[in-house]
Parts: C-alpha cells; structure tokens; sequence
C-alpha cells in the first residue's frame, strides 16, 4: 500500500457529486467522489474525455456548486456562500485553462491581466514604478519580455506565450494550490515540455500545491506524487505514481496505460 | 477594434445604407436653413394644390410699388391690429438694412411704418449679407402687406409726377405677361399644398426629423432597458432570471402594438407630445432586446475568460460591464438600430389610427399619412400628400435594415457571401 503520507491534508472532498440537467434526462458527470489531497503534492487526476474531470475542476474552484458532498479547505468546511467568501478563497486556489485562446477577455490588454494580479494581492496603492517591476519580474520568470507585450492584446501571442503568460499570472497571485486543467493539451509539443518545466519551477518557487488534469498519463507519470484515476465520474484507482502506473490493479487503468503510444514497438514499464 | 470598423467600412451593404441614411439626415438638417418657413403654415388657401411653380395672383399684376395712404379712423384700427409685431420689426429691420436710420421708424405708428415701407422697399435690391432664402421672405412679407391693404381697402394708384394727385391704377389686359424673375413672390412647390394648404415638401422635412427623433429616443428607451434587463438576468440568473422572463413573456405574449393603442389612447389627446409617444414606444418594445440578450449572455457566462476575471476577484458589475457587455456589443448596436427603425414604423402606425401625438405642434410622418387618409387624398388621387411620405418611410427603413445586414455580415463571417 502508499507509503504514508506526512503533510497536512489542504483540500479534500467528501461525496462530491454534480449532476446535470433536470427530471428524467440527467447526466451524472461526478459520482460521489471522495479525496484528499495533502499539501506540496503533484497530484494528477487522469481520465478520457467525457470522465468528469474538467466539472471536478470547476466544483473545486468554486465556479459550480456541487449538487452533493462537501469540500474541505485545509481541514475546515469550505465558505464560499458570499462574494466576498469566494474572494478569499480565490486568493488560495488559482487554475490554469486549457484553451490559452479562450481564456483572455480580447479586450483587455496584458498589461490589464497582469495588473489585475498585482490589485488581487493587495497591490492597488503600490506606485507605478513598483508595479512596472512586479509584472516585469513574472514575465521575465516565464521567458517573455515585459516590454513587448505592453500594449499588446492577447490574441497577438502565440498559443505557448498566453500560456506562460497564464503562468506569470499564477507567479503574481501565488495561491496555495493551482489546478492545472490540461495546460498542455492545446500546445503543440515542442512548447509543451518548456511549459511543464515553468510549471515545475514555480511550484518549486512558491510551494504550492499542483493539481494536475491530464488526459495523458505517461504526463501524469512523469509530473505527479500521486495519481488519480476517473472513469465515468468515480475515481478508480489512486495511489502513488509508481503504484498507480507501474502496478495498476484496475482494468480500466491498465487499459489507459496500454493505449499510450510508444515510439518503441516495444516498451518495457519496468524499466522506466 | 480599428481592424472591424474597417471591415465594417469596407462592407458594401452597410455603407450604401449609411449613406442614405447620411443624406436623409444631412437633407433634414440643411432644407430648414434654406427654407426657413415654419412647416405648419398655410401658404395658400385650398386643399391639395399639384405639385408646380406658383405665382401669386396679385403679383402677377405688378402694380408699381407706390403707394398713397388714406385710411380713415377705423380702417386704420383694423390694419394695425392685423399687422403682427413680428412683422412690423421685421419690416422695421429691412428699412434700417436699407439705409434708413433707426429713429426714424416707429413700429407703433402703422400708417408711418407703411408709408415708409411702401416709398423704399425694393425687392430687387440687394443687400449685403442677406440669404436668398431671407429675401424671398420678405418678398411674401411685402406682397402679405399689399394684400392687407388691398382687402382692407386701401387705394393703389400711381402718384402723378408733377401734381401729387392720385391716377387711376394699371390696366391689365389679355396679352399682358410678366417674367417671372420680376414676379415677388413665386413659390415652387415640388410636391404641391396638402389638404391645409401646406406645403407638402417642407411639412415632409420636418416632419422626417421629428420621426427620426422619435425613433432614436424610442431605440435608446428601449435598448437599455432590455440590455440592463437581459445583461443581469442572464449572468445573475436564478430567481432574477425568472422573474425577468415571466416580464419578459407576459409583454411578448401580448401584441405590443395593442398595448400601444390602448397606453396611447388612456394618455389622451392633450398630453400625446412627440417625445410622450417616444417614451412610449421605447416601454414597449424592450422585450425583444431583453430576451437575445440574455441568451447571448448565458452562451457566454461559462466561458474561460469569464471564469478567469472571477478568478482574479472581479465583482459581478465589473465582469458583466468589462467581460459581457463587450462581447456582446456589435449585437447590441445592431438591435439598436433595428429598434430606431421599428420605432418609426410604430409611430407611423399610431399616428395613422389617430393616435400619435398632438397635431397643434409638429409633423411626423405618420401624422401627415394620418391626415392625408382622413382628407380621402387616396380616393382623390391626391398622390402627392402620401406617396412622398410613404417613400421616405420606406426608405429610412430600408436604409436602417441595409446597415444592420451589413454589420450582422462584419460581425458573423459565416454570413459573408
């Protein structure tokens, strides 16, 4: 079994459950779903489309309300009833969007995103100078030049750039826990290893906890502590990465593990 | 931004009915400088004069401009008190043009006032700094005077050169003719008189700008109220929705054009203003906006961009003013001009069953449909006093609807041909 675990439990569900739609034509996308994730940890939740995932996501960050169960915030029952609750929260848990194209107002400039983090922190009074510096800071961290991108909109940056940009802004905010939902699924490949490697760099920067939703579990393998695993709204299997991978007990687990495609014909799990 | 308002410059639709409607507007706005009669006055006795060139019948007498005035006590009263204050300044205000020196014209002594008036007015003389539109003016000012006197028995003769002593007027014949040019007071009436004796054209110009200002204050009503509505029903959503849209329905279900009727019949007919039965039009046409937009609004309440500024700790009135509202912009600002255009037609519609607004003020376009109906101008083939007014409904319609088809095409490349 997994070895144990030493930090404290920050965010853990009881029966979550979200249901969709109203009498008879009803979609459960999350099924009485129970966790707990401790802090520090990479966590991965893997599933194929349609699992549940991205909903899962939107109940832990407060953009839907669970239609069953609770979730726990660093041990006590999560408050998000106000707008000023679900404020405070926001400032502990931030995510990352999967379609970096969708998830900019196109009329906001990036100096406007960028600044909103600083304001978001407290930063409002702070003098122009001050700020300039800030967001200089947290696109230098991720590689992008500040000044090349004042002025600019962010549909005028390729798809990597919205998303290290993204990153700038999580490096701005520096909540307790980020939930990634498949960051990398919209870049093309050769982008995709300098955005997991800024992701890594900042969770080891400012200490958060990562949760990472990822169709793609050699990703899963090669990021996470531990490894969840959805199908049809429930998690499957979880574990330790090395467990869940190397020694998968559920079928279905097995099944995601054999469809990763290899370069080799051959590909011998154990000797990863 | 600058990028979509020169696709929306580019697109053919949008600008051939931009500029109808810019000329239309620029015809409404320049016409009264020119002509500067007031719409509502009645230039001739008589209903539905052709379209033509007039010539005053009294005027085509030409008398020579002298005049000897013996008016006895009584006479005296009755053309004093029928020459207005207005005129008499007027009159008072083209002799000092002319040279004459202020103090010696007193516009209370009427006798003076048109002896002096009758010795040096010359309406061929030119005067600096006087529009032609001005001068024709006083032109049918002087033939107004001469007809004043004329009815009220004022005697027109020439003065004898050498003895002073009155001759015996002109003797018009058969074969006489006068130019034209040296005629005062012509009017050309390109659309004719309708059945008041108005003259049709200036009445239609005045009576378009009034119709167009009903139907923007109409669009503006009825835009923010259905916006205001549809923006916080849909992203609030929730029992607000609901609420909202049992409003929204209950005024849809019911034919908004009945609704029109009896609101604008309960006003009554002293209170019917022009802008009364904007604000009216504008109450009752909002659901229509209110329900597209919501529905825009709810497509876009789920979006990551949407979820990112509430991430980011936005309040719900800076999310829907800075992440909605934008988005659904160009949609509004082609609903609105739908509205402006169907706010015309629903003015015009009221004011033709007798229900627009007060007939003592201005014209609008449904008004003069209005009384050319009840004046039978379509049984007398009178086409003149509507067919203009038709046209220009039309056409301001026409113009509207090519736009919002132009701007629909910019704004959804899917419906680009």
């Amino acid at each position: 079994m997994d070895a144990p675990r030493k930090s404290k439990p920050c965010l853990s569900g009881v029966g979550l459950t979200k249901v969709f739609g109203l009498g008879r034509r009803t979609t459960v996308a999350v099924d009485h779903v129970d966790f707990e994730f401790r802090e520090g940890e990479v966590i991965s939740i893997v599933g194929e489309s349609g699992s549940g995932k991205t909903t899962l996501a939107k109940m832990l960050l407060g953009l839907i309300n669970p239609t069953e169960g609770e979730v726990y915030f660093q041990g006590q029952k999560r408050d998000i009833s106000s707008h000023r609750k679900r404020q405070e929260y926001w400032k502990n848990i931030q995510a990352i969007f999967q379609d970096p194209f969708s998830a900019y107002n196109i009329f906001n400039k990036i100096d406007t995103v960028l600044l909103d983090c600083i304001h978001m922190r407290g930063g409002r009074g702070l003098p122009r100078a001050k700020k300039i510096e800030l967001m200089t800071e947290a696109c230098g961290f991720v590689n992008l030049k500040f000044e090349e991108m004042t002025n600019k909109y962010p549909f005028e940056l390729s798809g990597g750039q919205m998303q290290r940009l993204m990153i700038a802004r999580i490096f701005l905010l520096k909540p307790k826990i980020l939930l990634a939902d498949e960051p990398t699924s919209m870049i093309d490949a050769c982008s995709r290893a300098t955005i997991l490697d800024y992701l890594m760099k900042l969770r080891d920067e400012v200490g958060m906890t990562l949760i990472f939703i990822t169709h793609d579990i050699g990703l899963a393998y090669y990021v996470s502590d531990t490894v969840y695993i959805m199908e049809h709204g429930r998690f499957v299997e979880s574990g330790t990465a090395d467990r869940v991978i190397l020694h998968p007990q559920e079928p279905y687990t097995k099944r995601l593990i054999s469809d990763v495609p290899k370069i080799y014909e051959e590909w011998d799990l154990s000797t990863v | 931004m600058k990028h979509t308002l020169r696709q929306v410059a580019r697109s053919g639709k949008f600008m051939a009915g931009f500029i109808i409607f810019v000329a239309i507007l620029l015809i409404v706005i320049i016409y009264p400088l020119l002509v500067p009669d007031p719409p509502l006055q009645i230039i001739a006795q008589g209903t539905f004069f052709p379209p033509g060139i007039y010539v005053n019948t009294y005027d085509s007498i030409n008398a020579p401009t002298t005049y000897t005035l013996h008016l006895d006590d009584a006479a005296a009263k009755r053309v004093a008190s029928k020459l207005s204050q207005e005129n008499r300044t007027e009159m008072k205000n083209w002799l000092v043009a002319a040279g004459l020196p202020a103090d010696e014209i007193d516009t209370a002594d009427t006798e003076q006032l048109l002896n002096q008036w009758g010795s040096h007015y010359d309406p061929r003389l030119q005067i600096p700094g006087m529009t032609l539109a001005k001068s024709r003016a006083y032109q049918r000012l002087n033939a107004s005077i001469q007809g004043l006197l004329s009815t009220e028995g004022a005697i027109i003769a020439s003065r004898a050169a050498d003895t002073g002593a009155l001759q015996a007027g002109r003797e018009v014949k058969q074969t006489d003719y006068v130019n034209i040019r040296e005629v005062a007071n012509v009017r050309f009436l390109p659309l004719g008189t309708d059945n008041f004796g108005r003259d049709v054209l200036t009445e239609l110009v005045r009576a378009t700008g009034v119709s167009l200002q009903i139907g923007l204050v109409a669009g503006i009503i009825a835009t923010l109220i259905g916006l205001t509505l549809g923006l916080a029903a849909g992203y609030i959503g929730g029992l607000l929705d609901d609420f909202t849209m049992f409003i929204t329905n209950l005024f849809t279900v019911i034919p908004t054009f009945v609704l029109l009727i009896l609101i604008s019949f309960s006003i009554g007919q002293d209170k019917r203003g022009a802008f009364t039965i904007a604000t009216v039009i504008g109450l009752t046409a909002w659901p229509w906006t209110a329900r597209s937009v919501r529905a825009q609004v709810i497509s876009l309440r789920n979006r990551d961009h949407v979820n990112l500024s509430k991430l980011s700790g936005h309040s719900i009135p800076h999310i829907i003013l800075n992440d909605i509202l934008p988005y659904v912009a160009s949609y509004v600002v082609m609903a609105f001009i739908l509205q402006i255009s169907s706010g015309i037609l629903q003015e015009a519609g009221l004011a033709i069953l007798g229900l627009g607004p007060r007939t003592t003020e201005v014209p609008t376009l449904g008004l003069m449909m209005n009384w050319a109906m009840i004046y039978q101008a379509h049984i007398l083939e009178k086409w003149w006093a509507y067919l203009p007014v038709l046209m220009t409904i039309a056409l301001i319609t026409f113009s509207m609807n090519l736009m919002n088809t132009g701007l629909d095409q910019v704004f959804n490349p899917a419906l680009r041909d």
